[in-house]
C-alpha cells in the first residue's frame, strides 16, 4: 500500500510536504524505545511513537523506515522537522493514539511481520 | 570490491549529532556496492554502539575496517566502563539515567542488538577508564 492512500484513509496531517509520499509501505510498528524500533522493525515499515526529539529521524533513515507517524496531537520538534526534511524521511501527526492508529492500520491490512 | 577504512569521532552527550557517524558509514557501504541486508545489520549494530557511547561516554571513536572479506567497527569510549558485561549483555538491563530514558534510550536493547547483528563481539572495559566495543560482520560467506 502507498503511504500516501494511508495518509488519505486516516486524514493523517503531513508535516513534511516536500518528503516523498508514493512510497510503499510494507508495515508497521509501535515503540517509544528506539533500539526496540532499531532491533524490530523493518524497512519499508510505518514507525507509531510519542518521541518528537531529533533522533527518531536518525532510527527511521538507518532502519530505511516509510515514515514516522507522531499520535496523540503530539508535533515534532523544530529541529526534528529540519532534520526529516533533510533526510527524506516523511513525518505525520495524528490526534489518534496509538492504539487506536495501530487499529486502524491493521483494518487497512498492515502487519508488523 | 573495494576495501576501506576510517574513524569518526564521537562526543558525549551530543544528541543532535547522534547518528551521523552510523549514518556516514552507511553511505560509504553502499558506495562500495555492499549487500543491503548486510548493510542494515551494520547500521544497526554501529548506531547501538554509537549512541551507548553518546549517552555514557565523554567523548569516543568509531574506527572501521573494510576488506572483501568482512566489516570490523570498534567503538572505544572515555567512559564510566562496564561493571558487569554479562549483566549489561542482558536484555532489558539499563543503567541509563531517567532523562535519556525518556528519549527512549536506555531500554537494556543496545548490547543485545549489536550481538544479534554481528558475527563476533568482543566487550572491554575497565571502569572509570572506558569500553571498547570491537564486532565484525562477515562478506565473504564463511566455508
Amino acid at each position: 500500500m502507498k503511504l500516501q492512500e494511508i495518509i488519505d484513509s486516516l486524514s493523517l496531517k503531513v508535516e513534511t510536504p516536500s518528503a516523498d509520499l508514493s512510497r510503499e509501505v510494507k508495515g508497521a510498528y509501535v515503540s517509544d524505545m528506539l533500539s526496540d524500533v532499531m532491533g524490530n522493525s523493518k524497512e519499508g515499515f510505518l514507525w507509531i511513537t510519542i518521541q518528537v526529539h531529533l533522533n527518531i529521524v536518525a532510527v527511521a533513515s538507518l532502519k530505511e523506515l516509510a515514515g514516522i507517524i507522531l499520535v496523540n496531537n503530539r508535533g515534532p520538534a523544530e529541529d526534528t522537522l529540519k532534520k526529516a526534511i533533510e533526510e527524506n524521511i516523511p513525518v505525520m501527526t495524528t490526534p489518534l493514539p496509538a492504539f487506536d492508529l495501530a487499529g486502524r492500520l491493521y483494518s487497512l491490512g498492515l502487519r508488523c511481520r | 570490491m573495494n576495501s576501506a577504512e576510517g574513524v569518526f569521532f564521537l562526543t558525549g552527550k551530543d544528541f543532535k549529532n547522534a547518528g551521523a557517524a552510523s549514518s556516514n558509514l552507511k553511505g560509504i557501504l553502499e558506495g562500495l556496492g555492499i549487500p543491503a541486508a548486510i548493510i542494515r545489520r551494520v547500521a544497526i549494530a554501529a548506531f547501538e554502539s554509537e549512541m551507548n557511547t553518546i549517552i555514557y561516554a565523554v567523548a569516543g571513536m568509531m574506527n572501521y575496517s573494510i576488506t572483501p572479506e568482512m566489516i570490523k567497527i570498534r567503538v572505544q569510549d572515555m567512559g564510566p566502563g562496564i561493571e558487569n558485561i554479562e549483566l549489561a549483555m542482558t536484555e532489558g538491563y539499563s543503567t541509563a539515567p531517567d532523562y535519556i530514558r525518556e528519549m527512549g534510550f536506555g531500554s537494556g536493547m543496545g548490547l543485545p542488538n549489536i550481538k544479534r547483528n554481528s558475527d563476533t563481539l568482543t566487550v572491554n572495559s575497565v571502569a572509570g577508564e572506558g569500553t571498547t566495543v570491537e564486532f565484525t560482520i562477515n562478506l565473504a560467506p564463511a566455508n
